[in-house]
């Protein structure tokens, strides 16, 4: 594949910035509400990657799909669910984007091609094949993004779904954020090569080693895969390097982290990448930076108090959709 | 190939109606296709899809590499987006292999989407010991989707019950695993050539009697129908309730039968601990109670992996004879 990063336009870039934003005050604030207590459960935070939530979105057009991972607030505002109905959905509430009965693991909204962020590692592969299926029979020229992370390429889905997919040509592209932890252990102490998109020769598709933090640089090589898929030769696998800045979820601090390591991707962030192309181009200046930072911090803790007034559902709910069209 | 009994009525196989069923739902549904390993060419191990290919080509009739959790997967991702998939795992021991897809996925997707999402799949592979394949290939695996809330399974007895309920399975909204008994292939029985449907969650009774209820499932309907036979001669008049599935139950019909008979046993040829027999058991305590005049008893397979050789693993399964006995000792006749 031929790659050439190009200079997005000033609004897209603006886009992209203030969608990066909106992930990480989202973030930021839903760890205050775990650890507040004010929602019990877990919850998986996404920030240092939002440049590859939102490079992968902005790859897609209307009508394409994604799965994603229980890391998922990232791909879900990236492909356009409302802040308001995640904090929702966050919180349980009939508001949310499944009603209040999928929580902070599983961010789902047909209306903007998100098939699911699965909580089963890996499971979302094949699921994305079957998607790209439907539109190799139906002939819709849609494709479909799997989104997982490091600790997924070792489990027997991951295998069965790229074979498949490389075999049949399906319209599917699979994206690895490979963010150096599958859970709590390094990924060399579980995973024998370096590079993910190594793997990919074992299935005879192109393999992308991809830096992941720069969102200028995913866009473009998430696109080129995706317009491959597109045009009907099948599949590729694409390797985000990125970097999750929290633990793995609410509790975990991330005590396993060699000193510096942290420090050393916050040198790389992505929000501050995009921000300083831009005030490089001439597109923003430092004022208008951080007003657009604490306009993104006010929406999202509105979104938050909104989300927090909203009722729960009515216990009859329940019982309510276990079957489709009822028992 | 069809016959015709003595009334005139077309008398085709068990294999034969799952087929039509296929055939007919892939020819009124563009939507409808099938993927699994060696169902194309080879039209599966039991050659029950021979043929499908030829009508409706390598696209919908679709031959998979051997990785069942994928083309589970891909049945999932499929019937999310539009189409209606049949997913054919080859042995009903195989399912363990598919569980994460029907059971953390496929089950709950509609579900956990706040019902934005729904998954309209067959899962369709089988069932049934005494075919002397050993522990891995002889295994009655339905109780373990049936346990699951999402899913509806299905466990035909009949061909006419086959062809009816495999079409609606297809047309249902929900995933739906659906098991054949691989030693009732050849099985022969009354199949319309018109089309019908039968819902999913109805039972029916195979004999009517009054002494006794017998409920059983897929294979064991046959056992029971024998044993009714042999407790007819001895002047015990048996019922035969075959829900069809276990999922939705039919639990008003087998209530009734219980209160009309005073008696019940459940036999299912999964294994009887946590079984199916247990879960019907408790609905007969359960709904009939004050009607019962004993203890409503229980037959399933034995519980140890199904055994090759063939003097044991006849021990394993219920048999006309053993239901015979039971029934003779619930109703005091020695």
């Amino acid at each position: 594949m031929d790659i050439t990063v190009k200079a997005l336009d000033e609004q897209t870039r603006m886009d992209m910035l203030q969608r990066m934003l909106d992930i990480r005050y989202s973030e930021e604030q839903i760890q205050g509400l775990f650890l507040a207590n004010l929602v019990r459960g877990t919850t998986h935070l996404c920030d240092g990657q939002e440049a590859c939530s939102v490079g992968v979105a902005w790859a897609l057009k209307p009508g394409d799909m994604m799965t994603c991972t229980y890391r998922g607030h990232g791909h879900a505002l990236a492909m356009g669910i409302s802040i308001k109905t995640l904090m929702a959905e966050m919180m349980g509430k009939a508001s949310g984007c499944c009603g209040g009965k999928g929580g902070s693991m599983h961010m789902t909204d047909a209306s903007v091609g998100l098939l699911g962020a699965n909580a089963i590692v890996g499971a979302g592969l094949p699921i994305a094949v079957g998607a790209a299926l439907t539109s190799q029979v139906k002939g819709s020229h849609h494709v479909t993004v799997a989104l997982f992370g490091d600790g997924a390429v070792n489990i027997g889905a991951f295998h069965e779904a790229l074979n498949m997919a490389a075999v049949w040509k399906l319209p599917v592209v699979f994206i690895c954020e490979n963010n150096l932890y599958g859970e709590y252990s390094p990924l060399h102490t579980t995973t024998a090569v370096e590079n993910i998109a190594d793997r990919a020769c074992a299935y005879n598709i192109p393999g992308l080693i991809v830096d992941g933090q720069d969102v200028e640089v995913v866009h473009a090589h998430v696109s080129a895969a995706v317009e491959r898929a597109r045009a009907g030769d099948g599949p590729s696998l694409v390797e985000l390097k990125t970097y999750r800045y929290r633990g793995h979820s609410r509790t975990d601090t991330g005590p396993y982290r060699p000193e510096g390591e942290l420090e050393a991707w916050l040198q790389r962030d992505p929000i501050h990448i995009l921000r300083d192309r831009m005030i490089e181009d001439g597109q923003l200046d430092a004022v208008e930076f951080e007003e657009l930072q604490q306009a993104t911090e006010r929406k999202v803790a509105e979104a938050l108090e909104w989300a927090k007034n909203e009722p729960f559902p009515l216990l009859e709910a329940a019982y309510q959709d276990v079957y489709a069209g009822g028992r | 190939m069809s016959t015709s009994n003595s009334s005139g009525e077309r008398i085709i196989t068990f294999g034969e109606a799952v087929r039509e069923a296929l055939a007919e739902e892939l020819r009124r549904d563009e939507t409808v296709f099938m993927i699994g390993e060696d169902i194309a060419e080879a039209g599966t191990a039991f050659k029950v899809l021979t043929g499908l290919v030829d009508e409706f080509g390598p696209e919908r009739i679709m031959d998979s590499p051997i990785s069942e959790a994928g083309i589970t997967g891909i049945g999932v991702g499929a019937a999310m987006t539009g189409m209606r998939p049949v997913v054919d795992i080859m042995f009903g021991d195989f399912i363990t292999l598919t569980m994460d897809q029907m059971v953390n996925q496929a089950a709950k997707i509609h579900y956990m989407s706040g019902g934005k999402f729904k998954v309209p799949m067959v899962l369709r592979t089988t069932l049934g010991a005494t075919r002397r394949s050993a522990a891995q290939h002889s295994q009655s695996l339905h109780a373990w989707f049936s346990h699951v809330p999402g899913l509806k399974v299905v466990v035909p007895s009949t061909p006419y019950d086959a062809k009816g309920l495999m079409k609606a399975a297809i047309r249902d909204d929900n995933p739906v695993a659906f098991f054949e008994d691989k030693m009732m292939y050849q099985t022969k029985g009354h199949v319309p050539e018109e089309e019908y449907v039968i819902p999913l969650g109805v039972a029916d009774i195979k004999r009517e009697g009054t002494d006794i209820t017998l409920v059983a499932t897929s294979s064991m309907v046959y056992v029971a129908l024998d044993a009714a036979e042999m407790l007819d001669e001895i002047g015990i008049s048996a019922e035969v309730v075959d829900p069809r599935t276990t999922f939705p139950l039919d639990k008003q019909t087998i209530i009734e039968s219980a209160k009309k008979t005073s008696r019940a046993i459940v036999i299912d040829e999964g294994y009887e601990r946590y079984g199916v027999t247990a879960e019907i058991a408790s609905v007969i305590a359960d709904g009939a109670f004050y009607y019962l005049d004993a203890p409503v008893k229980r037959m399933g397979a034995m519980d140890v992996p199904i055994p090759f050789s063939p003097v044991l693993e006849d021990l394993t399964v219920p048999t006309p004879q053993s239901v015979t006995d039971m029934a003779k000792m619930l109703t005091g006749v020695v």
